[in-house]
C-alpha cells in the first residue's frame, strides 16, 4: 500500500520568483521523513508539489515508480494533515472520518469498523458524535490524522501538524504520532519549523534553505555531524569561532586567536597548514578546565535542569553574526556555578568539534554524510 | 491548479458563463445608455445636443442642483442623527436598547415611499395632524411638501445605515486603546477627538456614501412628496414616460450624468478608504456605563424621539389600512374593507412580488456564491473583471438601470419589455451585490485548508465546493439573502420604469394608488409588504442568532 517518494530534479516557481532550484530526494518506503527549513524555505511548497495542490514546474516526482505530476490531488490517494487541523466544522467526528471512506464506496458495515478502529487508535473513541467546535485542539488534531489515515493512503503528508499547540501537549501529540507512524508504518512526510520536533520526531531529517537541501540524514548525524555552518546553527545551537588549522608532523591542531590549541585527529586530508576555518562548538561541548579558550562571564541564566552563560571570549574572535558565545552548564554534574564578569577557561570537547571551510560551506570532520 | 492556464473545467465554464450574463444584461445595457445619450431623437446621428439641453435649461439643471442639495443635507444630518446615536447607545446603558436597535432596522429595511406617504398622511395639506393643529390649536403648520418633506423623510430612514455602521466600528474598538489614551493623560472629550473619531471615520465616510448614494438614486419619496421640488431621479422618469411621448435619447442623457456623478463618489471613496483603511479586532470592546445627570435625561428624549419619528410611518400605515374609507377619505370607523378591495384588485401584484422575489433571490444566491468563489478563490483576470464589474449596481440608481434595461431589450435580437423577465433582472442586478459581499465575506474565513483536505481524501474539486464549501459558506450566503430579498420586495425606482399591468409589484401598486388617492388600499398593501418585511427580519434573527445586520 504503502510506496517509496522519489523527487526528481524539481522545479517551483511563481511568474519569475523561483522557490525551488532544482531539488531531488528520495523518501523510502514507510519511514518518518522531515522537511525542516526556516519559514519561506519552501518546505511547505514541496509537500504541497507531493499532494498535487501546488503545479510542478520542472521536474518529476514519482511514487515508486508511477509519475504522479498530471495526476489531480484527489486521485493521487494521500492522507494529509494540515496545519489548522481542517476538520470539517459542520460534520460531527465520525462523519469526518467518514468522509473519505464515503467516497471509496466502502460497504457500510466495513466502514463503522474501520472507523471505530481507527478511533481506539487516536484515542478518540468516547468522541465519536461531537461536533469539532466542542473539540480541544489536541482532539482536533487527532481526529485529522484518524481521518487521513483512515482511507489507507500511499503516503500521509503532514504541515506543521503541531504549531498550532501549547508546549505541553506538543509533545505529547509528537509521541502519539510517532507510535501510531510506527505502528501502521506508512511512508509520511512531516513539514515543520522546529528542529527540536524534527529531532524528536524522524526517521531521517531533509534541511532546506532557500530551496535547497543542505543535508538530509538520521537526526543524530545532522546533530552531530551537520554538513554546514547553516546546519549547525539552525538545528541546535552552535557557537562559532574563527581558527587556523596547523600541521605539524601530520598531526593536526586548531588554533584559537588567543593562543590556544587542541590536537584534532578527526580533520579530514583535505586540510591545508595554515587554513582559516570556522569552529563549531556546541554549548554542552565545553568543559570548565585549567586551559582552554580564555573568556569572561556575561550573563547566566538559570533554567533549572540546566544553566546557560553568555559568555564573551577576550581574546579569541567570534564570527561576525554572533554577538557572544554560550556556554551550558548540566546542573546534575556541576561543580561550581559561576558569577558575570568571571573569567574561565573553556575546553572544547576535540571529538565532537566541527570544523568549517572559511565560507561555511564545507565540514573539514573525515566522513560527514551531506546525503545520509 | 494550473493558475493562470484556462481549462475547460467546471470552474472555467461557470466564469465564462457569468461573464456573458454580465456582459448581456449590464455592461451591454450601459452602453445602450450611453450610446443612446448622445444620438439625435429624429435622426438617430450623432449628437451632444441632449447634454447642450441639459444644462442650457435653468429647469432642468434646477434638477440636478435640487438633487444635490437634498443629498447633502440628508447626508449630513444622517450622519450627525446616526453616530449620536450610535455613539450614546454603545457608551451608556440605554434601557430598550434590544427593541430600539429591532425599529431601527425595520425602517431601515422599508421601503422610504411609505414613509414619504404616511408623512402626506399625517402632515399633509389633509393630514391628520395639520387638521389637528389647525381645528384645535388654530395654527396652520408649515407645509411638509417639497425639500423639506424630501429631508425629513430620507433622513429618518437613512441616518439607520451610519448607525449600523458606527455601532460597528464602535464595538470593533478595543477598550485598551481607550485606557491607553486616558494612561497618556487624555481628557475625556479629547480622547473622543483623537481616538475614537479617527479610528471610525473610515466607517463614517463609507456609510456616509452609502447614505448619499441611497438619497440620491431615490426615487418614491420625492416623487410623492417633493411636488414642485424637482430632483434627477424624478425629472429622468417624467422626461422618460412624459405622457407627451417620452424623450428617451434625453433621459438616457440624464441618466449619464447621473451614472458619472455616483461613479467619481465611488471611486473618490474607494480611493480615501484605501488610504486611511486599517483593521480593528477587538478582544475586549467597550462597556456601557450607566447614565448620569440632565445629559442622560436628554440623551434618552433624543434616541426615543428619532427611534418613535422614523417607526411613525408603520404605525399609520397599519392603523389607517384598518380604518374604513369614503372614496378618498378615512373616516373613524374600523374595517378591512382596504384589504378586501387590494384582494380584489390587486391580488396579482402581491402574486408577481413573491413570485419574481423568489426567482431572483434563487438566481442571485447561486451566482452570489459562484462569483464569491470565484472571485476569491480563482484569481485570474477574467474573474477580477467579473468582480469589477459587479460593483457596477452600487453606482446605478434605479431609475437608470431601468432606462437601460428598457433601452437594450425592447428590440430584435433579444425583446423582453413589458416582460416579467425583465423585472427579474432587475431585481438580480440591482440586489445582487448584498448577497455577494456577505458570500465574499465568510469565504474569506473558510481556510482554504478545509477545501484541500476534502480533495486529498479523494472528492473532486466541484464536488467539494457542493459538499464542503458551499455547505459552510450557507451562514453568510443567507444573512445576504435576506437582506435582498428584503430589499428586492421592497423595490420600487426600477420597477415604476419596467412594470406593464400585468407584471406589477406591491410596490409600483402602493405608489400607484397612492398617486390616485386611494390611501385605504395603499396603506393595507403597504401593511402587507410591512409585515412580509418583519417577518423576513425576524426568520433572519431566529436563524442567525444575533440581533445584528450588516449592509
Amino acid at each position: 500500500m504503502s510506496v517509496s517518494i522519489n523527487i526528481e530534479n524539481v522545479i517551483k516557481k511563481y511568474d519569475r520568483t523561483i522557490i525551488i532550484p532544482n531539488l531531488s530526494l528520495k523518501i523510502e518506503n514507510g519511514e518518518l521523513f522531515t522537511l525542516l527549513g526556516p519559514s519561506g524555505c519552501g518546505k511547505t511548497t514541496l509537500l504541497r508539489m507531493i499532494a498535487g495542490f501546488t503545479s510542478i514546474e520542472g521536474g518529476v516526482i514519482k511514487f515508486d515508480d508511477k509519475v504522479i505530476n498530471h495526476i489531480p490531488a484527489h486521485k493521487r490517494n494521500i492522507g494529509m494533515v494540515f496545519q489548522n487541523y481542517a476538520i470539517f466544522p459542520h460534520m460531527t467526528v465520525k462523519q469526518n472520518i467518514e468522509y473519505g471512506l464515503k467516497l471509496r464506496k466502502i460497504p457500510k458495515d466495513e466502514m463503522s469498523r474501520k472507523v471505530d478502529e481507527i478511533l481506539k487508535l487516536v484515542k478518540m473513541e468516547s468522541f465519536k458524535d461531537r461536533l469539532p467546535e466542542r473539540l480541544s485542539g489536541g482532539q482536533q488534531q487527532r481526529v485529522a490524522l484518524a481521518r487521513a489515515i483512515v482511507i489507507h493512503p500511499s503516503v500521509l503528508l503532514m504541515d506543521e501538524p503541531l504549531s498550532n499547540l501549547d508546549a505541553k501537549l506538543r509533545i505529547e501529540m509528537r509521541s502519539a504520532i510517532r507510535d501510531i507512524q510506527k505502528e501502521i508504518g506508512i511512508t509520511t512526510v512531516y513539514v515543520t519549523h522546529d528542529q527540536e520536533e524534527a529531532l524528536a520526531i524522524s526517521d531521517r531529517i531533509a534541511v532546506i534553505k532557500d530551496g535547497i537541501i543542505q543535508q538530509v540524514g538520521k537526526p543524530k548525524d545532522i546533530y552531530t555531524r551537520p554538513s554546514n555552518v547553516f546546519v549547525s546553527t539552525f538545528v541546535g545551537s552552535s557557537n562559532l569561532l574563527w581558527g587556523i588549522v596547523k600541521i605539524d608532523n601530520g598531526i593536526k591542531r586548531l588554533l584559537f586567536d588567543d593562543g590556544f590549541s587542541i590536537q584534532m585527529n578527526k580533520l579530514s586530508d583535505e586540510v591545508k597548514d595554515n587554513q582559516r576555518v570556522i569552529v563549531s562548538i556546541r554549548p554542552e561541548e565545553f568543559s570548565v578546565k585549567d586551559s582552554g579558550i580564555k573568556v569572561k562571564i556575561k550573563t547566566s541564566t538559570f533554567f533549572g535542569r540546566y544553566i546557560n552563560y553568555q559568555i564573551i571570549p577576550i581574546e579569541s574572535k567570534i564570527v561576525n553574526n554572533q554577538h557572544y558565545l554560550e556556554f551550558t552548564q548540566d546542573l546534575g554534574h556541576v561543580h561550581e556555578f559561576f558569577n558575570e564578569g568571571d573569567v574561565i577557561y573553556l575546553f572544547p570537547n576535540p571529538e565532537k568539534i566541527n570544523v568549517f571551510t572559511e565560507d561555511g560551506e564545507k565540514n573539514l570532520i573525515r566522513d560527514v554524510k551531506k546525503n545520509g | 491548479m494550473d493558475k493562470g492556464k484556462l481549462k475547460f473545467d467546471f470552474w472555467t465554464i461557470i466564469t465564462i458563463l457569468i461573464a456573458s450574463l454580465f456582459t448581456v444584461f449590464l455592461i451591454y445595457p450601459l452602453f445602450s445608455l450611453f450610446a443612446s445619450s448622445f444620438k439625435d431623437p429624429l435622426t438617430g446621428a450623432f449628437t451632444f445636443n441632449n447634454f447642450i439641453r441639459f444644462f442650457s435649461k435653468k429647469y432642468y439643471y434646477q434638477g440636478l442642483i435640487n438633487s444635490f442639495l437634498v443629498t447633502t443635507s440628508v447626508t449630513i444630518l444622517a450622519i450627525l442623527i446616526g453616530s449620536s446615536i450610535a455613539y450614546i447607545m454603545n457608551t451608556y446603558k440605554i434601557k430598550g436598547k434590544n427593541f430600539l436597535e429591532i425599529l431601527i432596522i425595520i425602517s431601515m429595511l422599508s421601503p422610504p415611499f411609505i414613509g414619504a406617504y404616511s408623512w402626506i398622511l399625517l402632515c399633509g395639506r389633509n393630514g391628520i395632524i395639520t387638521r389637528f393643529f389647525l381645528n384645535y390649536l388654530g395654527i396652520k403648520l408649515p407645509p411638509i411638501y417639497g425639500f423639506v418633506g424630501i429631508v425629513l423623510v430620507l433622513t429618518l430612514r437613512l441616518y439607520t445605515f451610519i448607525y449600523l455602521y458606527v455601532s460597528g466600528a464602535l464595538k470593533k474598538i478595543d477598550v485598551s486603546l481607550i485606557e491607553a489614551a486616558e494612561s497618556l493623560g487624555s481628557s475625556p472629550s479629547k480622547k473622543v477627538f483623537t481616538i475614537v473619531f479617527p479610528l471610525i471615520l473610515p466607517t463614517l465616510l463609507a456609510g456616509g456614501l452609502l447614505v448619499f448614494m441611497n438619497a440620491l438614486g431615490d426615487f418614491g419619496t420625492p416623487m410623492l412628496i417633493g411636488e414642485g421640488f424637482i430632483v434627477m431621479p424624478v425629472l429622468i422618469y417624467s422626461e422618460f414616460v412624459s405622457e407627451v411621448g417620452g424623450e428617451a435619447n434625453f433621459a438616457a442623457a440624464l441618466s449619464t450624468i447621473m451614472v458619472l456623478i455616483t461613479l467619481l463618489l465611488f471611486i473618490g471613496q474607494k480611493y480615501i478608504i484605501n488610504k486611511k483603511s486599517f483593521t480593528m479586532n477587538s478582544l475586549r470592546s467597550m462597556q456601557p456605563k450607566e447614565f448620569k445627570g440632565l445629559i442622560g435625561v436628554f440623551s434618552y428624549i433624543f434616541i426615543y424621539l428619532v427611534v418613535f419619528l422614523s417607526i411613525i410611518p408603520h404605525i399609520t400605515v397599519i392603523y389607517t389600512s384598518l380604518l374604513n374609507t369614503r372614496g378618498q377619505i378615512f373616516t373613524n370607523e374600523f374595517s378591512i374593507k382596504s384589504y378586501k378591495l387590494v384582494f380584489q384588485k390587486l391580488g396579482q401584484a402581491i402574486t408577481n412580488t413573491y413570485l419574481y422575489g423568489f426567482l431572483a433571490i434563487v438566481i442571485i444566491v447561486f451566482l452570489g456564491m459562484f462569483i464569491a468563489y470565484i472571485s476569491t478563490r480563482k484569481r485570474n483576470i477574467l474573474t477580477s473583471v467579473i468582480d469589477t464589474i459587479s460593483m457596477i449596481p452600487y453606482i446605478i440608481p434605479g431609475s437608470v438601470l431601468g432606462i437601460m434595461l428598457l433601452l437594450a431589450f425592447n428590440k430584435k435580437p433579444l425583446i423582453l419589455s413589458g416582460t416579467s423577465i425583465i423585472m427579474i433582472i432587475a431585481f438580480v442586478i440591482r440586489r445582487l451585490p448584498y448577497t455577494l459581499r456577505s458570500s465574499a465575506a465568510i469565504l474569506y474565513q473558510i481556510s482554504e485548508s478545509m477545501e484541500e483536505a476534502s480533495i486529498s481524501l479523494g472528492c473532486s474539486p466541484v464536488k467539494t465546493f457542493f459538499k464542503i464549501t458551499a455547505v459552510m459558506m450557507l451562514p453568510g450566503v443567507f444573512s445576504g439573502a435576506i437582506l435582498s430579498w428584503i430589499t428586492v420586495i421592497n423595490e420600487l425606482s426600477a420597477s415604476v420604469i419596467l412594470y406593464t399591468a400585468n407584471t406589477r409589484t406591491m410596490s409600483v401598486s402602493i405608489y400607484s394608488e397612492v398617486i390616485r388617492a386611494s390611501y385605504g388600499t395603499a396603506a393595507a398593501l403597504s401593511t402587507i409588504l410591512t409585515l412580509t418585511t418583519i417577518i423576513s427580519l425576524l426568520i433572519f434573527f431566529k436563524l442567525s442568532g444575533k440581533k445584528e445586520i450588516s449592509m
